[in-house]
């Protein structure tokens, strides 16, 4: 395999446009929960708003600087879990970090776009940049808001 | 009949830096089919000469030994081998005793060293440590551990915008409670040369005590510690075409003295009764248990690789190279370079980012041209909080790296713009 199509496999079209015209960026009015996240060693941050009524996820931000796979990443997961419910979202959550295991589609429905990022698991050290955003999502579901990392050791 | 290594040092050789990278066969590795390596994260480590790779196997293979504590022949060998590689930094640092330098794994070690040797034993609540923003990690976190144990107070003279550090300020923080100015003498996220020169005379006065961090500094430049006159040195091996898992904290021979222990076992004592022990004189009293012998020796080898080439050729290599960078760089469309722009006043270290590019993605987009930088926030946190971003890209130099390999980190880079499609 050339590093061109490895690249590729990385930085897919649809991963490119996510990051530069990201969906669900900036914040909501009246969150009812939020979690921040931070990636230390390579200097990711995000921060996820949500409204949840109904059980429902009624809206979604993402805010924060990072890396194109993570701001993508976290762009395609607020498209997803718009409008579904919690369990739903979990469900998402559980999916993608599975993804990034074994890198095979979860076959889930919602998740075509998400499937670009499956080049990522090739490149270890990107994972944890793909995660964030879900990670940081899952902290703000469970309420309490908090921080979370996924880097387990910082230099 | 005394061994001696295998690696003496030589006459003095012309900086030719073809000759130079043929004793670095990984210089000649490809990254990917087609794609040579250009190696430019020499700040994180450098990488290794034959000469020295060639020492760490004979040791293994023809030496290999415990030492002080045999008297067979291969024990005597390993000693005089070790030995000789104290005396070899020792001269290498203009020490006046080799029983000053101390092996241990590295700078952070080093450094802990003298939290725990000196610091914890000496300071009381209230006394002053002063840092300064630019530090590594390892420069801050284990004073502020020893602030949390012991109630010293740390203090920080802070960096200006372009790099270097307030020399007004360190002025007035630095007075009459300041026990230890801690300061590095060349940042590894920026570059910065900290002018030593004129801030270890302001601890003096003091009467306080004074520490280099001198990891990227005794790599790159001529260092004597006499000359200097300060009280310890630390550095790493592995950042100056030295094995990983070796570094040294240089003292005065007095102050070594002086301090405890920094962890006990075999190798550091003098005598153990069940109801106490007495330690050793140093080096050993510093060395506990059994040392990395074979990198100590391998560090030796890489001493006489450095003095042969002669470590003011080596920064004038540096400075020729870090200046065209900084000029080339500067052309490319989006670069912003963080830190001194004279590269008088900087070691071999250009930290920069691209617009509307994160640094890890530079990274990532260079890696596959085979450019390796490093990207991050250098273990020097507070450096990326003073300038605002949460990462730069880093590209430093060393003795093997040329002109040309800038220009393939800056088309690169112009590459990487492309591909994110800013810049353009």
């Amino acid at each position: 395999m050339t590093t061109g199509s490895l690249l590729d496999d990385l930085y897919r079209e649809i991963l490119l446009d996510h990051y530069r015209q990201p969906r669900n960026h900036g914040g909501i009015d009246a969150p009812t929960c939020s979690a921040d996240g931070s990636n230390p060693l390579c200097g990711d941050q995000v921060r996820i708003d949500v409204s949840v009524a109904d059980d429902h996820i009624v809206d979604i931000s993402f805010s924060g600087r990072g890396c194109s796979i993570s701001q993508a990443s976290a762009s395609m997961m607020t498209e997803y879990v718009k409008g579904r419910t919690v369990t739903e979202a979990r469900g998402g959550i559980d999916a993608f970090q599975q993804m990034m295991v074994t890198a095979e589609s979860p076959g889930i429905d919602g998740f075509d776009d998400i499937e670009a990022l499956i080049g990522v698991a090739k490149f270890p050290a990107r994972v944890k940049c793909a995660s964030l955003s879900w990670k940081t999502l899952e902290q703000a579901l469970v309420g309490e808001g908090g921080a979370v990392t996924t880097d387990e050791r910082s230099a | 009949m005394t061994l001696t290594a295998h690696s003496q040092p030589g006459a003095r050789l012309p900086f030719d830096i073809t000759r130079i990278r043929r004793d670095f066969p990984i210089l000649k590795r490809e990254v990917a089919p087609g794609v040579g390596l250009v190696y430019l994260d020499n700040a994180a480590t450098s990488q290794k000469p034959v000469q020295v790779i060639a020492e760490l196997t004979r040791f293994y293979r023809d030496h290999n030994a415990n030492i002080h504590r045999g008297v067979h022949t291969l024990s005597v060998e390993a000693t005089e081998l070790y030995e000789g590689a104290r005396v070899k930094i020792a001269a290498f640092i203009g020490a006046s005793d080799a029983r000053e330098v101390i092996f241990t794994r590295n700078t952070t070690e080093s450094i802990n060293l003298v939290a725990h040797g000196w610091a914890r034993k000496f300071l009381q609540a209230g006394d002053e440590v002063v840092v300064s923003e630019i530090e590594h990690h390892s420069n801050i976190v284990p004073w502020q551990m020893l602030r949390d144990e012991r109630g010293i107070v740390v203090k920080y003279i802070p960096m200006l915008p372009d790099g270097t550090l307030d020399l007004e300020v360190a002025r007035q923080i630095i007075g009459p409670k300041t026990k230890l100015l801690s300061i590095t003498a060349m940042s590894n996220a920026l570059g910065t040369i900290v002018p030593l020169q004129e801030i270890i005379p302001l601890a003096k006065a003091q009467g306080a005590l004074v520490l280099i961090d001198g990891a990227q500094s005794v790599p790159h430049m001529a260092v004597d510690v006499q000359a200097l006159g300060v009280d310890f040195l630390a550095f790493s091996g592995h950042k100056m075409l030295g094995p990983t898992g070796i570094g040294v904290l240089w003292g005065r021979l007095p102050l070594l003295d002086s301090m405890d222990p920094f962890m006990g076992g075999g190798d550091m004592i003098l005598s153990v009764t069940m109801e106490h022990s007495t330690w050793a004189d140093v080096p050993a009293k510093f060395e506990a248990g059994t040392p990395n012998i074979a990198d100590a020796i391998g560090l030796g080898a890489a001493v006489d690789y450095l003095s042969a080439l002669g470590m003011d050729e080596v920064r004038r290599h540096e400075i020729e190279i870090t200046d065209y960078a900084l000029r080339r760089l500067a052309d490319v469309p989006g670069v912003s370079i963080f830190g001194p722009m004279d590269a008088l006043q900087r070691g071999g270290v250009v930290s920069f980012e691209l617009e509307g590019v994160h640094p890890h993605d530079v990274g990532q987009l260079l890696d596959t041209r085979g450019v390796a930088i490093r990207t991050g926030h250098h273990c020097a946190q507070p450096v990326m909080a003073a300038l605002d971003v949460p990462a730069t890209a880093r590209a430093s130099f060393y003795i093997y790296n040329t002109t040309a390999e800038v220009d393939a980190l800056a088309s690169a880079l112009e590459a990487t713009s492309a591909f994110f499609g800013v810049g353009s």
